[in-house]
């Protein structure tokens, strides 16, 4: 049985802790509305990317001289992947949840006989996968210090992935992140970059008409192919970066609730043991004045 | 004959610019052209350099550079991977630029890259002809 003085420390301690997760909520909230802005003025130019892309894919991408980065290398043996986090962590299932999903993928390649590499965005994702795939890892990108990202962050992702592909490290690359659906509700996504697979949206309006290409086609293919890259590298980091931040909210949300509920359970406590010295204390008084 | 065509002028991080146009001058790899409505559709990739848009409400230049222009039937998007109002570009940030091109030139021609070295260096040239075509 703890004495009251303990009881007291640990009550303040759960507030104390109660104080730190409503303050961590209510940042997140406030970073969420950024990210999610963020998210949202990239929108435009994504899906105006990919709708043109996909025009020009689907016209040049069946020939035999379709840039590798659409087509392929002709193999599949090596494997990329892409591993999107956060730098932090106290954001629930966030990181598990994008390291669980690459785990399964990574093993699942192992088993068909294929090599795997791994390429690490964001500690904590190196940190949850180190221990398994330590010995995979070809690289690491730390955004660290940084307070919000850039497009110049994508393209420097961006880059170190196709200088590894031209120099022919791999094969396939898929990126891995977390889908922001909403505040609740993060989907662990797994997208494969490379080689692209651009696919004409819902909206049919996206290449209807015949167009004039200057200079050719495949020149203008061949320019903006590695652009789409970092685009699709850039939409997912910003995608995580709300989704982190929505699963840090609902994470700390609980937290404090939690933290709220143990307190009122301990006051009760404190209040018991309280009442109980007390009555010890007037039996003892009242039996030692009938001793008299 | 419609005199004025819907404009949009997005960078990856933000959309810069939607508005209704009469005439839009881009520079294009090819050469500058300038979309006006009714124009045929076409794409085409951008060199750095200033993008000029006439509309009722006034004019507006931006420099841009990478990236590329669609025309199309409705109107003209162009995706730029980075667009900056000309008013607000300070030489500072021209000299980033034009320190990064030139760093992508000395890469190409240390490596001996030859395909990139003439590429590298256009796109060099380009950088500097901005600065001086916007008087900084």
């Amino acid at each position: 049985m703890p004495s009251l003085k303990d009881l007291k420390n640990r009550i303040q301690s759960v507030k104390n802790t109660r104080k730190i997760t409503k303050a961590m909520q209510m940042v997140a909230a406030a970073k969420l509305r950024r990210a999610q802005e963020a998210a949202e003025d990239a929108r435009p130019y994504a899906k105006r990317f990919n709708a043109v892309m996909a025009g020009l894919a689907a016209s040049v991408g069946g020939s035999d001289t379709a840039p590798k980065l659409i087509s392929g290398t002709g193999s599949d043996q090596v494997h990329l992947l892409v591993v999107l986090t956060a730098e932090r962590g106290l954001c629930g299932g966030f990181n598990s949840n994008i390291s669980k999903l690459a785990r399964q993928k990574a093993n699942a390649l192992k088993a068909e006989g294929k090599t795997v590499k791994m390429l690490t965005v964001g500690k904590k994702g190196r940190d949850a996968l180190k221990r398994d795939f330590g010995d995979l890892f070809v690289g690491h990108v730390d955004l660290t210090g940084l307070k919000a990202v850039g497009y110049a962050n994508a393209q420097d992702i961006a880059k170190d992935v196709l200088t590894r592909f031209d120099a022919g490290e791999f094969d396939v690359a898929t990126l891995f992140y977390s889908g922001f659906v909403n505040v609740v509700t993060q989907v662990p996504t797994a997208q494969q970059i490379i080689p692209a697979s651009y696919e004409a949206g819902d909206d049919a309006d996206g290449l209807a008409a015949e167009y004039d290409y200057e200079p050719s086609e495949e020149a203008i293919l061949a320019d903006l192919l590695p652009r789409g890259v970092a685009t699709q590298i850039f939409s997912a980091l910003l995608e995580n970066g709300a989704s982190e931040q929505g699963a840090r909210m609902s994470a700390m949300d609980n937290a404090t609730r939690n933290a709220g509920e143990m307190i009122d359970k301990l006051t009760i406590e404190y209040n018991r043991s309280r009442q109980a010295v007390i009555t010890s204390e007037l039996i003892e008084i009242i039996s030692g004045a009938e001793a008299l | 004959m419609a005199d004025t065509m819907q404009f949009d002028l997005v960078s990856p991080e933000r959309s810069l610019a939607s508005l209704k146009a009469t005439a839009v001058l881009i520079p294009g790899a090819e050469g500058d052209m300038t979309a006006m409505p009714m124009h045929a559709p076409t794409i085409t990739t951008l060199r750095p350099g200033l993008l000029k848009v006439e509309s009722p409400e006034g004019n507006s230049e931006y420099v841009v550079t990478g990236g590329f222009a669609e025309i199309g039937v409705e109107g003209l998007s162009v995706l730029a991977e980075k667009a900056i109002p000309t008013g607000e570009l300070t030489r500072e940030q021209l000299d980033v630029l034009i320190e990064e091109a030139r760093s992508a030139h000395k890469d190409a021609v240390d490596n001996e890259q030859h395909d990139l070295v003439s590429d590298a260096a256009k796109l060099l040239a380009d950088m500097e002809a901005l600065g001086t075509h916007i008087g900084l």
